[in-house]
């Protein structure tokens, strides 16, 4: 085992410069993967984490169009509806525009009751119920701009004049909440949708979309159809879908994110097939009259097989770990720059799994055909051509 | 006269040449006794070295038998004639054929890996047989580093490591000055007295055929004379 694994060696080692290039080839093409893998997951990821007893209840026409706050009360009186509760989209960034942020004007009493997951201190809890312009800040958000209990903080909106014009906004940093669930997404905000509605210039007493939870998730659905048929043949219909639905409709926004990273993805693994089995098929040929003596000496075409796989083998499997180790490096590096865009951006097991049986299956096809070839080399001819 | 090591009877070889089927060897008969140093001469195309294949189990006769160590082996499949190789039979070549990358020492271990052996068993099997050939100082240096004699000494060191009873050398001088042609065949010559194993040795000179103790010409298929 070691004799053939030294022999493995130093076969990849003969051509160096070759075997770097195919394994920085490969190296690439698996950093690739990994970024996409990661980016594919936090487009999904919200659908992954949405609780399977929540609704979403939302203008019929789109997701911008504004919805009357008197629908939530209806809602809310409806059986089998155990809390509801509504959100609207503030468009906030602090200081830098270009680092837009979830912040949710909504009933800050009612939170508990839709988002249980949600952890408050008690007292900080009781401080943003009686502070107008407190804001609930996830701990990742509050860590991220530095911010602590207490301090005052000027948030811009992109869509939200005041009704003095300005767009800053003044808030009290109330409350931190922490995720003890699944779902927590601590890159977000809440404020009171009362100091929102009375000082905002425009849109007063609508809002952006209706969370609904309900008794039994079993009839999430039924209820969905109850929701939209109450509201229907009004002047604001409404669509509501599950929590899930809602936010894959909500990534589909963007396109098939899923299809767009397989396409790209099959597009780079069909070039680097082309590439690292052109590069192993020419490695073997160069060692034709090699491959017949050992051969001649008694090497069984299965060992020849074994060889040649082991080598295109070492070089995808080499390429494929240190690629995907330093695509989850990137990745890991860029969920914080990016978690206010893409809060899910991580690696799963389930993607770093896929490359590595995607590693395996790119040494197999790139040395099966010099492989096969070798198997079948006749001796006396490869021999006779030396 | 020692038993027969090899014996080859009535054998007939057919090549295919695009639609054409070409003889090469013609009902050849041979037996080579256990122990002998034979000498196979002929002319360019005679079919020297498609019998030595043949007796070599690199290839297959279109009829008759080869039995070599009382082993028919125009009858083994490809596997068995891998194993068998691997087991009965040395190959030294004209052009050395050692792996480039590999040491000296790790050339000659290369037969050595088709059998369960230890790492240190296996460098102890090959610095014996470098020792054989006179090259155990040079067990670490690459064929680059090693004059065309050298290479060809570990080549044979190769060849006997995994201690077989019959040699097979092809034009095993063919590529060496005469200084060197004639060292090789004190080599061969040592192995064949001292060490007891048989040699096939097909060559077009005759400065070497006079060194072995039987001389077999063949023409266009056919044996003329032993000598």
């Amino acid at each position: 085992m070691g004799g053939m694994l030294h022999l493995v060696i130093r076969n990849l080692t003969r051509k160096k410069l070759r075997t770097f290039f195919t394994v920085a080839s490969i190296i690439i093409a698996f950093i690739l993967f990994a970024l996409l893998g990661g980016l594919n997951r936090a487009f999904t990821a919200g659908v992954e984490l949405a609780g399977a007893d929540r609704l979403v209840t939302q203008h019929k026409v789109s997701f911008i169009q504004p919805i009357p706050v008197a629908y939530v009360s209806r809602v809310q009186s409806m059986d089998g509806v155990r809390a509801a509760a509504h959100y609207t989209w503030f468009g906030a960034y602090f200081q830098d525009p270009r680092q837009q942020f979830g912040l949710f004007p909504t009933e800050l009493e009612l939170l508990d009751d839709i988002y249980p997951e949600y952890e408050i201190p008690p007292e900080q809890h009781e401080r943003l119920l009686a502070t107008r312009t407190g804001l609930l800040v996830g701990e990742a958000m509050a860590a991220q701009y530095g911010w602590e209990v207490g301090d005052r903080v000027p948030i811009f909106s992109t869509i939200y004049p005041r009704i003095d014009g300005s767009y800053s906004w003044e808030f009290e940093i109330a409350a931190i909440f922490t995720g003890t669930g699944n779902t927590a997404d601590e890159m977000q905000a809440f404020m009171h949708y009362e100091y929102f509605n009375e000082a905002r210039q425009f849109g007063q007493d609508t809002v952006g979309w209706i969370v609904t939870r309900v008794e039994d998730p079993d009839r999430a659905e039924d209820i969905a159809e109850k929701i939209d048929a109450r509201f229907a043949n009004s002047p604001t219909e409404t669509k509501t879908s599950t929590e899930a639905g809602w936010m894959a409709g909500f990534a589909a926004q963007f396109g098939n994110i899923g299809l767009i990273v397989r396409l790209v993805l099959a597009c780079v693994f069909f070039t680097l097939l082309l590439i690292s089995g052109n590069t192993m098929a020419q490695a073997v040929r160069e060692r034709t009259g090699e491959l017949a003596v050992m051969k001649t000496i008694g090497f069984s075409d299965g060992r020849v097989v074994l060889l040649v796989l082991a080598e295109s083998l070492t070089v995808a499997v080499i390429g494929g770990v240190i690629g995907l180790l330093l695509g989850t490096l990137f990745v890991y590096g860029a969920a914080s720059a990016l978690a206010q865009f893409f809060p899910g951006l991580a690696m799963s097991a389930g993607t770093l799994g896929w490359g590595l049986a995607l590693a395996v299956a790119l040494g197999l096809v790139t040395g099966g055909p010099p492989a096969w070839r070798a198997a079948r080399l006749r001796v006396v001819d490869a021999l006779g051509r030396r | 006269m020692n038993e027969s090591i090899v014996q080859v009877r009535n054998v007939v070889k057919h090549y295919r040449k695009g639609r054409e089927a070409v003889e090469v060897l013609h009902g050849l008969s041979l037996e080579i006794a256990a122990g002998d140093f034979c000498a196979l001469m002929g002319p360019s195309g005679s079919g020297k070295t498609t019998l030595l294949n043949l007796i070599g189990g690199l290839d297959q006769p279109t009829s008759g038998e080869i039995e070599v160590n009382g082993e028919r082996i125009d009858q083994l499949d490809s596997r068995a004639l891998s194993r068998w190789r691997s087991q009965r039979v040395g190959f030294i070549f004209q052009f050395y054929n050692l792996m480039p990358v590999l040491t000296a020492q790790r050339n000659v271990e290369l037969p050595l890996l088709l059998k369960k052996m230890s790492a240190r068993e296996r460098r102890e099997r090959a610095l014996t047989a470098l020792e054989i050939v006179g090259l155990k100082d040079r067990a670490k240096h690459l064929p680059r580093e090693l004059s065309g004699g050298q290479e060809q000494r570990v080549a044979i060191a190769r060849a006997i490591v995994s201690d077989p009873d019959l040699l097979l050398a092809d034009e095993p001088t063919g590529d060496l000055d005469r200084d060197t042609a004639n060292e090789i065949l004190d080599l061969l010559g040592t192995l064949n007295t001292r060490h007891g194993k048989t040699i096939l040795m097909v060559t077009h000179d005759p400065v070497a055929a006079e060194r072995a103790r039987r001389t077999v010409h063949l023409d266009k298929g056919s044996i003329l004379e032993a000598a």
